[in-house]
C-alpha cells in the first residue's frame, strides 16, 4: 500500500509532451535478450518477506528467490509450489503436505520437512515479527512426519490455509540462512541473489540447480526511480526495460501510441475506498453514511484523479473474483438523494468533518474532487496531508479521524469488517459471525455464498465509500513476454518472463 | 592564527553539541513509529511490540540519546531500523556518489566562473559584460531540477549519449561513474556558476575601485598587473564564502537532482528514510551533514585567515 504520490505534475506534463515528439526518433532493439531491468518506484528496505509489510519486498523476491508451500498464479488461483500435492483430514484440522524432492536453497543445503517445521514456527511464535501473523493463527501444530511429508494441525476448520499459505510472509526459509535474509536472501527460488547497490538496484542470477521449470532469462535487474518523471525518461531512454507498476498514468498514452512499447492495464487487489470513522458521529447513522455514498460521483473520481484507469466498485470486494457481486447500485450518484438523507438525519445544514490523505496520488487527488463533491450536499471538509507514518499513528492507529481514502491491498481483505477495533470502528455481530462461518467453510459453493452475502451486509451498511478497484498500469518494452498483467499479490514473478 | 583557530574549533564543538540535542529532539517530536511503519496495516499489537523490542524502541528517549550520542563520538552511527544494516556502511557507501558529484559540480562552477567574472569585470559595461550579466541571470532563474530535465530531454533521451540516470558504481571504472554524473553535475552547477560569477565581479569591481588600486596604476603597473597582483586577491573573501554556502549546498542540497537522476546518493537516502521513520538514519546523517557544514565553515574561517593578514593579527 505505500505509493509514492506523484509530485510535480507540471513537469511530468511538459516532459510527456516534448517525449511525444520525440519518441519517433527513440531508437530500439529487441534482440533475443536474456537479462532484464525492472523499474519499481520504492526500493524494498529488507529483503525478507517475513519480517516486514512493504510491498517492494515482495516484488523483488516473490516467486524469484523465495517460495512457499503453496503460490499465487498471474489469474490469482492457488497453485502447487513447494508442495507438490496436499490432502486435508474428514474433520479439516489436518493438512497433510507432500513436498517436492531434490529442492534445494540457493547456498547448496537441501530443503526438507524440517525447514516447512522451522519456518511456520517462526512466523506464528511468540517472538514473531511477521506483518501478517494472522495468517497462521489456527495453526495448534506443524509435525514432520518424513523429509517430504508435513502435516499441519489447526484448531478449527480454515479452508483459507492453503491461500494463507500462498502470501509471500508464508515462504519457506532455512534456519541456517534466514538471519542475514535482510540484505542476502537464501531461497529455493529460480533466481538467487547477485547483488544490492543500495539507493540503486538489486541483481538476481538464474539458479542453476533449480528444482522445477528453469527461468528463461539469466539475470534479472530492479531499479529503483521514485520520481514519476525520471520513471518516464528511464523507459523512454531505454535505461528500463519494464516499470510494471508505472507511476505516472497521465504519461501511459504517449507509450501506447509508440510501437516500441506496450501498455499493460490489470486490476489489483486494491479496493480503494472512502474510510469512514463508524464510531464518530455524524457517522455513527447510517443515514449520514448513505448520504455520503450517493454525494459521491466514483467516475468524476477515477476520471479525475486516475486519468480514466480504475473499476467502480460497490462493496469491498475485487471485481475479477468470482465470489464477486456488483452492487454499486446500492450507491448511485445522487446529490438530490443526499441532501434529503442528510436532512432525515437532522443535518439540513450540512456538517464539519475531517478528511486525512495519506501520500499516494489516487489519495490526494481523489480527496480533492471528493471533497468538491461533498460540498456540494453541504459537508465540509477540513482536508490535511499526512505522510505514511503520520496516517498511521493518528488514523489507523489512534482513530482520530472522520474520512480518509486508502487502498487496501491486501488479497481477500473482506475479514477486516469482523474486526470492531480494526481503523473504521464498525461493530455487526451480524457480520462477524458470518466471518466465522467462513473460516469452517470448505465447500466452494459454500464459501462463494458467505462471502456474497457478507459483500451485501457491508454494501448495504454503508461502512465505507465504495470508490474504485485500483488499476495495475504497467509500461513494458515491445517485446517482452509474460509479465503479470493483473497483481493477485504485489509481486513481479519472472519465471515465465523471456524476451521474443 | 593559533589562537583565532583555537576560538573556531571551540565554536565548531558548541555547534555540533546543540545540533544533536536539536536534530533528536525534533525527530523524536515528530509523530510516526518506525514499527508500525514497518509491519503494515495487518500486524498485530504484539507482533509491532516485539519489532519496538527488537529495535530498542522501548527504551526511554533520554537512554536513545545517550546511546546514540555515546556511539556517535566512538564513531557508531548505530544500526538502520529498516536496512538493518550498520549507518556507518550506508553513509559510506552514498558518500561515494554525493562527495564526487558535489566535487564535480563545485569544480565546474568554479571553471566557468572565474573566468567569466574576471572578463566581465575588466570590460565593464562592454557588450561581453552585458551578455555575462544576462545569462547568469538566467541561469540563477532556472530551477535546477527543470534543467536537468531538459539535459536529460536532449542528451538521454534524444542523443542517447547519456543514461537518463543511475550509477552504475566506480567499480565499472572511473570513466563510467564520471559520465553517469556529468548530467547531474552540470545540472547542478550552472546556477551555482551564475551566482559565482556575478559575485565574482561585483566584488572585483569594488576592489578595482579602491584607492590602493590607483596607486598601484600611478605606480606604472599595467591594468592586467594591477588587476592579478592586487585586486584579485582582495576580492577573493567573498568569492570563498559563497564557495563554502555552494559546497555545503551541494552536498546536502542536492535532493532533487538525486531523485531526477535516481542516483544512490546521501540526500535520496535521508528522504527515503524521513517517509519511512527510519529515525536512527535521519539522526545521524542529519548530524553527519551538520558536520560537514560546521567544517567546510572552520575550513573557510582559516582560509579567510590566510587570505586576510589583519584577521590574524584581530584574533
Amino acid at each position: 500500500m505505500y505509493h509514492n504520490s506523484t509530485r510535480k505534475t507540471a513537469s511530468v506534463v511538459a516532459l510527456a509532451m516534448a517525449g511525444l515528439l520525440l519518441s519517433g526518433l527513440v531508437a530500439g532493439t529487441a534482440m533475443a535478450r536474456t537479462d532484464i531491468t525492472i523499474g519499481m518506484q520504492l526500493e524494498p528496505p529488507n529483503l525478507d518477506p517475513t519480517g516486514g509489510a512493504a510491498a517492494a519486498i515482495d516484488e523483488v523476491v516473490y516467486a524469484n528467490i523465495f517460495e512457499g508451500l503453496t503460490r499465487f498464479g498471474p489469474d490469482g488461483s492457488v497453485n502447487p509450489s513447494l508442495a507438490a500435492s496436499w490432502t486435508v483430514s474428514d474433520d479439516g484440522l489436518a493438512y497433510t503436505f507432500t513436498l517436492q524432492s531434490g529442492v534445494t536453497f540457493h547456498d547448496g543445503s537441501a530443503f526438507d520437512a524440517n525447514d516447512v517445521k522451522f519456518s511456520l514456527d517462526r512466523a506464528r511464535g511468540e517472538d514473531s515479527t511477521n506483518a501478517q501473523k494472522a495468517l497462521f493463527t489456527g495453526i495448534t501444530d506443524v509435525t514432520v512426519e518424513d523429509d517430504t511429508t508435513v502435516i499441519v494441525t489447526l484448531a478449527e476448520p480454515n479452508g483459507n490455509l492453503p491461500f494463507n499459505l500462498a502470501w509471500g510472509d508464508a515462504v519457506i526459509v532455512a534456519e541456517e540462512s534466514i538471519a542475514d535474509a535482510g540484505t542476502a536472501p537464501v531461497g529455493t527460488g529460480p533466481f538467487q541473489f547477485s547483488r544490492w547497490v543500495q539507493g540503486d538496484r538489486i541483481e538476481i542470477v538464474k539458479y542453476d540447480d533449480y528444482w522445477g521449470t528453469e527461468a528463461k532469462l539469466d539475470k534479472a535487474v530492479f531499479k529503483f526511480i521514485s520520481e514519476p518523471t525520471a520513471a518516464f525518461a528511464a523507459m523512454l531512454a531505454g535505461d528500463v526495460d519494464a516499470f510494471p507498476v508505472f507511476p505516472a498514468p497521465e504519461n501511459l498514452p504517449i507509450f501506447d501510441a509508440n510501437p516500441q512499447f506496450q501498455v499493460v492495464i490489470g486490476s489489483t487487489e486494491g479496493e480503494t475506498i472512502l474510510s469512514t470513522n463508524n464510531k464518530q458521529p455524524p457517522f455513527d447513522n447510517v443515514k449520514v453514511r448513505q448520504a455520503l455514498a450517493h454525494a459521491i460521483d466514483r467516475s468524476a473520481i477515477i476520471d479525475g484523479a486516475m486519468f480514466g484507469y480504475g473499476t467502480p466498485i460497490g462493496t469491498h470486494f475485487a471485481p475479477h473474483n468470482p465470489a464477486y457481486v456488483d452492487l454499486t447500485g446500492n450507491s448511485e450518484y445522487d446529490p438530490e438523494k443526499a441532501k434529503a438523507l442528510l436532512a432525515e438525519a437532522g443535518f439540513a445544514d450540512g456538517f464539519e468533518t475531517t478528511l486525512k490523505l495519506p501520500p499516494p496520488s489516487y489519495a490526494r487527488r481523489g480527496g480533492e474532487i471528493i471533497a468538491a463533491q461533498l460540498r456540494e450536499v453541504g459537508i465540509k471538509t477540513e482536508i490535511s496531508n499526512l505522510e505514511w507514518a503520520q496516517w498511521l499513528e493518528q488514523v489507523f492507529r489512534g482513530k482520530d479521524y472522520g474520512l480518509t481514502i486508502v487502498s487496501h491491498t491486501e488479497p481477500m481483505d473482506i475479514g477486516i469488517y469482523a474486526r470492531p477495533d480494526y481503523y473504521f470502528q464498525y461493530d455487526n455481530e451480524a457480520l462477524q459471525a458470518l466471518m466465522t462461518d467462513l473460516t469452517g467453510q470448505t465447500d466452494e459453493a459454500e464459501r462463494m455464498e458467505t462471502l456474497k452475502q457478507a459483500q451485501t451486509i457491508i454494501s448495504e451498511d454503508y461502512v465505507n465509500g465504495y470508490l474504485f478497484q485500483l488499476a495495475k498500469t504497467g509500461v513494458a518494452a515491445a517485446g517482452i513476454v509474460g509479465l503479470w498483467e493483473n497483481s493477485p499479490t504485489q509481486a513481479n514473478d519472472l519465471t515465465a518472463v523471456y524476451w521474443q | 592564527m593559533l589562537r583565532y583557530i583555537l576560538k573556531r574549533a571551540l565554536s565548531l564543538v558548541l555547534s555540533l553539541v546543540v545540533a544533536s540535542i536539536l536534530i533528536f529532539v525534533t525527530i523524536e517530536i515528530v509523530p510516526g513509529d518506525p514499527a508500525s511503519y514497518m509491519l503494515g496495516l495487518n500486524a498485530q499489537p504484539d507482533t509491532i511490540e516485539n519489532l519496538r523490542r527488537e529495535l530498542g524502541l522501548d527504551k526511554t528517549p533520554v537512554a536513545r540519546y545517550l546511546s546514540w550520542v555515546g556511539g556517535l563520538v566512538q564513531g557508531d552511527f548505530g544500526t538502520s531500523y529498516t536496512y538493518r544494516t550498520p549507518v556507518a556502511d550506508m553513509v559510506a557507501d552514498r558518500l561515494m556518489v554525493s562527495l564526487p558529484l558535489a566535487l564535480y559540480a563545485l569544480l565546474l562552477s568554479t571553471a566557468i566562473a572565474f573566468p567569466v567574472g574576471v572578463l566581465a569585470a575588466t570590460r565593464r559595461g562592454s557588450v561581453a559584460d552585458w551578455s555575462v550579466m544576462g545569462t547568469t541571470q538566467l541561469g540563477i532563474a532556472i530551477p535546477n531540477f527543470w534543467f536537468a530535465l531538459l539535459l536529460v530531454l536532449v542528451f538521454a533521451i534524444n542523443l542517447r549519449w547519456f543514461s537518463a540516470g543511475g550509477f552504475p558504481g566506480w567499480e565499472a571504472g572511473f570513466f563510467a561513474g564520471l559520465k553517469a554524473l556529468t548530467l547531474p553535475a552540470v545540472a547542478l552547477a550552472l546556477p551555482q556558476a551564475s551566482i559565482l560569477s556575478r559575485v565574482m565581479r561585483s566584488s572585483l569591481l569594488d576592489t578595482l575601485d579602491e584607492d590602493y588600486i590607483r596607486t598601484a596604476r600611478a605606480k606604472g603597473l599595467s591594468r592586467r598587473q594591477a588587476l592579478w597582483r592586487h585586486a584579485l586577491r582582495n576580492a577573493m573573501i567573498p568569492v570563498l564564502t559563497i564557495l563554502g554556502l555552494q559546497f555545503s549546498f551541494l552536498l546536502a542540497g542536492a535532493i532533487i537532482i538525486e531523485n531526477v537522476f535516481f542516483l544512490p546518493g546521501l540526500g535520496r537516502l535521508v528522504f527515503q528514510a524521513i517517509t519511512q521513520r527510519d529515525l536512527i538514519v535521519v539522526e545521524s546523517v542529519v548530524m553527519l551533514l551538520v558536520f560537514a557544514v560546521v567544517l567546510i565553515t572552520f575550513l573557510v574561517d582559516v582560509a579567510y585567515a590566510l587570505v586576510d593578514p589583519r584577521l590574524r593579527q584581530q584574533a
